[in-house]
């Protein structure tokens, strides 16, 4: 298996028995969907008593009710509402840039050689609330190595699509459309970070970012970039759409570190979608002993 | 229309009409946390805040709107509901407060201290709160005896104050849509606008008459 030893959260203990039944339905979708056998290998569990508190499914209905996805309006509730109907078939995803081999895909074919596992991830936002979420998907790395990025491409850039007839928000300059953001090649490369194409055991819903998004788990859920259309390899650090909006309060590498406050809350503790009482946030989202090696030579209280 | 006086039953109507929102959300509090109902969604706590922060700009707005609606319809009657509705920008402004430190701060007194000291926006939403309190305090007729009709009405003009870091507050703590903070920046323009113009005419119209000092005014 490609993670040896990639999350702390224990599946086999926080996957309801319901899910089960739904993980048959991804796979009569998946199948329907042409992208052939898919392999659900649970992620193996680490060291579950490190975790201070527990980590528990966040419930369907919440993950799919309580989105930021602007493009779709900025209330939390706009994204379901507004996100019915999206037409994510056909979908077509363009790799360019410094890559050896620059394609246009459709998006089956850019999922199909991979094989689809669940992964288990908390998942926190900047503004202080936090999900645990079963993604479908794979390591963005074998995307990366199949198109094989030049020597001299240092960062990868992720866009969402823009269609203003189809996403509501992008009529108003509520942000610099389309969203745009990017990471360090070397972060891409990270076993965690995924591309998601599903959610619970089945295909990715709009308002979660339909057809396919990343799933970055050691940062603010505003670096994940929802249905994409287009990834780019440069030697340049891309702009980043909230970057741009309030560089004073977003980074580009949004990390999520309890000890570096957003400058109008804390960032020490969140609030678990579900609980009442806060918990403490834990260094990268919990995931400091995969990720932190990224970090060794920079000053994270400056590289917010 | 001016000698219209209202119904005996209004103004409990009223009150109740008033303590609704606050009656809900209280309830929909209670219900999500002890009966797992989602009636605030699916968080629940900010839900709550960012409704009775709401409710408080809105009564603000309610209460700054009785004199300019007074005057120009000649609604006299609703001159006795101002104190009231005032007191209810008030109850919210305490409930919004209570809220946010003991079910988002969870009661931990250092937080408190270090977002007064560190966020602007609460910084101001805290000092808005603070200069509500004199207000309420001297809302009761004994009050206004005491302080004196001018001196009292001189204190009250900090409303005009309190609206507006109450705006700055709402615009501060929103990420990027500023929508509803833009409205209700337009709304207390209006209601503070015509306050401007109303004092303008007073000045024009006493120098144009250039008065002679009555014995009645004179201090």
């Amino acid at each position: 298996m490609l993670i040896k030893k990639p999350a702390d959260i224990k599946s086999s203990e926080i996957t309801p028995e319901s899910l089960y039944y739904d993980r048959r339905d991804f796979l009569k979708t998946a199948g329907l969907l042409g992208l052939g056998a898919a392999a659900f290998g649970c992620v193996e569990s680490g060291n579950a008593a490190t975790q201070q508190e527990k980590d528990v499914l966040t419930p369907l209905e919440d993950v799919t009710t309580y989105n930021n996805f602007y493009e779709f309006g900025t209330d939390k509730s706009d994204p379901a509402e507004n996100a019915k109907g999206f037409k994510t078939k056909p979908w077509t995803v363009k790799v360019e840039g410094m890559v050896a081999k620059p394609a246009s895909y459709s998006v089956e074919d850019f999922i199909k050689p991979s094989k689809l596992q669940e992964h288990v991830y908390r998942h926190r936002c900047v503004e202080g609330w936090s999900m645990v979420i079963p993604w479908m998907g794979f390591p963005m790395s074998e995307l990366i190595n199949r198109v094989q990025p030049l020597s001299s491409a240092k960062y990868i850039e992720f866009q969402t699509l823009h269609d203003p007839k189809q996403m509501p928000g992008q009529r108003s300059p509520v942000l610099n459309w389309p969203y745009t953001e990017g990471l360090r090649l070397d972060e891409a490369m990270h076993p965690l970070a995924l591309f998601g194409v599903g959610i619970y055991g089945k295909e990715l819903l709009p308002q979660n970012g339909a057809p396919l998004r990343t799933i970055i788990p050691w940062k603010y859920g505003f670096k994940a970039t929802k249905s994409i259309v287009r990834i780019r390899f440069t030697d340049k650090q891309p702009r980043t759409a909230w970057n741009d909006a309030a560089p004073n309060e977003y980074g580009f590498f949004a990390n999520v570190n309890p000890q570096v406050d957003h400058p109008r809350w804390s960032q020490a503790t969140e609030r678990r979608i579900g609980e009442f009482r806060k918990r403490p946030t834990l260094m990268f989202n919990g995931y400091a002993d995969q990720v932190g090696r990224l970090y060794t030579s920079l000053d994270l209280r400056r590289n917010y | 229309m001016a000698s219209w006086t209202p119904p005996r039953w209004l103004r409990p109507v009223v009150f109740v009409a008033c303590l609704i929102p606050a009656a809900w959300v209280v309830a929909a509090i209670a219900s999500d946390y002890f009966n797992g109902t989602r009636l605030l969604g699916s968080n629940p706590i900010k839900e709550a805040e960012h409704f009775t922060g709401r409710w408080v700009l809105r009564f603000l707005a309610i209460t700054l709107a009785v004199t300019p609606v007074r005057q120009t319809l000649g609604w006299n009657w609703l001159q006795k509901y101002r104190r009231m509705l005032g007191l209810f920008a008030f109850f919210y402004a305490t409930l919004h407060l209570s809220i946010y430190f003991i079910l988002d701060l969870e009661l931990v007194w250092g937080d408190l201290w270090a977002d007064i000291v560190k966020r602007p926006y609460i910084t101001i939403g805290m000092l808005a709160f603070v200069l509500l309190v004199p207000l309420a305090v001297t809302s009761t007729a004994k009050m206004v005896k005491r302080l004196g009709g001018k001196r009292w009405a001189a204190l009250h003009r900090t409303i005009y104050l309190i609206v507006v870091l109450g705006t700055i507050h709402f615009w501060m703590a929103v990420k990027r849509d500023i929508t509803l903070p833009l409205t209700f920046a337009l709304i207390f323009a209006v209601l503070l606008g015509y306050r401007v113009v109303k004092a303008r005419q007073r000045r024009s119209s006493s120098s144009a008459r250039t008065p002679a000092p009555s014995p009645g005014t004179a201090r």
